[in-house]
């Protein structure tokens, strides 16, 4: 009886996550475009609601009310799991995520490992997706994308494991406690591992296929890459979990390299609003970044991960390292 | 029944019919995807266990990783199945007689009296602190050290051997110099010509 009472209580604190994280990708959704509108000097969506702030949900309903095309000779159920194989990972990597001291819904010892094993999940949505297609450019798409999340996760990998030297742990909420210190904004991790910082929000971009490493897409290449068969409801789920990466990869930053839920000027009570403040920051910069850049040609981005940042990754962990062991901890208190 | 005992169960049969779908199963892409949930199911079956880090390594490396690759493989190759199935009756003696001999190999190690219930009780639960990738680094950095550091060295050599038997000069292929593509100014390339309007 007391474990169907966890069980229930653990489902509803799993909704209590993720019914917010749908809505706040429909936000997000209708913030990319009224952003970008206003950086290319144009409105952006404003017909549907005040301010066009129902945009996204007239999306929606129209996506779910779409036929879902098979296309012929496509393999059915692979096909129809794809979408949900994209999805799952993007939400499970949330059940590690430290909202608060005390507001996270597991608080497990490996929690950056498990992180890193879901977000290495995701490609499968992908891999599948193109190839159960049967279509030449969904599965260009595919294996694009397919090598350029192998190739950045090794950076990224790099990067956290730098984040674990300098914090002595795997759990995410003692690796933000680690970051409390005398300096308030200068005591997180994003300036004694800037270069590392740096790496990991560049990597994911890139792992998430976001502009400008988008080529996993690449319109003007491959019409659409991997989702170019897809249409209606599991296109709806594609696009879903590609902004719950996206939303996913600024907490993580927020949460290893941003002081999590901690506040930048010592003497400020710390808590979950200064979270989402900088889950927030992080989250424009997608948009910032999409907005400015254009796309990185194919062997550009190959160049960029395994000659530029695996070197320097590997360098800084060893500048780390030495920090640990000589115990020149100028950030920590 | 302890929830546990049901959880291991419930596992373990995945586990198996997956295992066994793997072999049998026509095509050979789900073969490969029922081997990633053989990966995952065993992946949670050691978290059982309470050994989280061998268990996250296994999804974050096979699963993450290894089986990517595989899949990638299958994925291009067309493979036509049917020549590989012709032999099946001719090579079953064989396949049979290594099958059993593996399996008297198994007992005569494994069998219930070494490795039975009795003569190993379930290991006692850990406390809440406990972490067992603090204890794995421990023990492979101090008591294991050199045994860890030959098998680093082995896999550095093994990757150092990949790369040289993919890596042939191919004087045919045009390659790009980024260095040289980062140096080249607007005066190498371009000349504005200043040039009077033409009458229509």
């Amino acid at each position: 009886m007391d474990e169907l009472i966890y069980l229930a209580w653990t489902v509803t604190k799993i909704l209590a996550i993720t019914v917010p994280l749908i809505l706040g990708v429909a936000m997000f959704v209708y913030a990319e475009r009224k952003v970008i509108g206003f950086m290319h000097a144009r409105m952006g969506p404003n017909r549907v609601g005040p301010l066009g702030l129902f945009q996204t949900f007239a999306d929606v309903f129209k996506l779910l009310m779409k036929e879902v095309i098979l296309p012929s000779n496509a393999n059915r159920f692979l096909f129809l799991l794809a979408p949900l194989l994209a999805l799952a990972p993007a939400f499970a990597a949330w059940a590690v995520i430290p909202f608060d001291a005390k507001l996270v819904l597991a608080d497990v010892n490996a929690g950056l490992l498990y992180v890193l094993a879901m977000t290495s999940l995701g490609v499968y949505g992908v891999i599948i997706a193109g190839w159960a297609s049967n279509s030449k450019y969904a599965f260009l798409g595919a294996m694009r994308s397919a090598a350029q999340i192998v190739s950045y996760e090794i950076a990224m990998g790099f990067a956290l494991v730098g984040v674990l030297i300098a914090a002595g742990s795997l759990n995410l909420v003692e690796i933000v406690e680690a970051q409390r210190g005398p300096g308030g904004i200068l005591s997180w991790f994003w300036l004694p591992l800037l270069p590392l910082f740096l790496i990991y929000f560049i990597s994911g971009v890139a792992e998430t296929n976001r502009a400008p490493f988008d080529v996993a897409e690449g319109e003007s290449e491959i019409v659409a890459g991997f989702h170019v068969e897809y249409s209606g409801a599991p296109f709806a789920i594609f696009f879903l979990a590609e902004y719950a990466n996206m939303i996913l990869i600024a907490a993580l930053t927020t949460t290893l390299f941003a002081g999590g839920w901690l506040s930048p000027i010592p003497g400020i009570p710390d808590g979950a609003p200064w979270f989402f403040v900088k889950l927030f920051f992080f989250c424009f910069f997608y948009l910032w970044f999409r907005a400015t850049f254009p796309r990185y040609r194919y062997d550009q981005i190959m160049r960029l991960g395994w000659k530029v940042f695996i070197p320097i990754t590997i360098v800084w962990l060893l500048v780390v390292a030495l920090f640990v062991v000589k115990q020149w901890l100028w950030w920590a208190p | 029944m302890p929830i546990e005992t049901i959880i291991f169960y419930a596992f373990s049969s995945v586990l198996v019919l997956s295992a066994l779908a793997v072999i049998t199963v026509r095509n050979p892409v789900y073969a490969a995807l029922f081997l990633v949930l053989c990966f995952f199911t065993s992946a949670a079956i050691w978290l059982l266990l309470e050994v989280e880090f061998l268990a996250i390594v296994l999804v974050l490396v096979y699963v993450g990783a290894v089986m990517v690759l595989f899949l990638f493989v299958v994925m291009m190759l067309d493979i036509n199945v049917e020549p590989l199935k012709e032999g099946f009756a001719r090579y079953l003696p064989v396949g049979l007689l290594v099958a059993l001999a593996m399996l008297v190999e198994m007992l005569a190690v494994l069998g219930i009296k070494r490795f039975g219930p009795e003569s190993f009780p379930a290991p006692p639960p850990h406390p809440a602190g406990y972490s067992n990738t603090r204890e794995l680094g421990e023990l492979l950095y101090t008591e294991y050290v050199y045994p860890f550091e030959i098998a680093a060295v082995i896999l550095l050599v093994a990757i150092i051997a990949a790369i040289a038997l993919t890596l042939r000069r191919r004087p045919e292929t045009r390659y790009q110099d980024p260095g040289r593509q980062v140096q080249v100014r607007k005066e190498d390339r371009l000349r504005v010509v200043s040039m009077e309007a033409e009458k229509r």
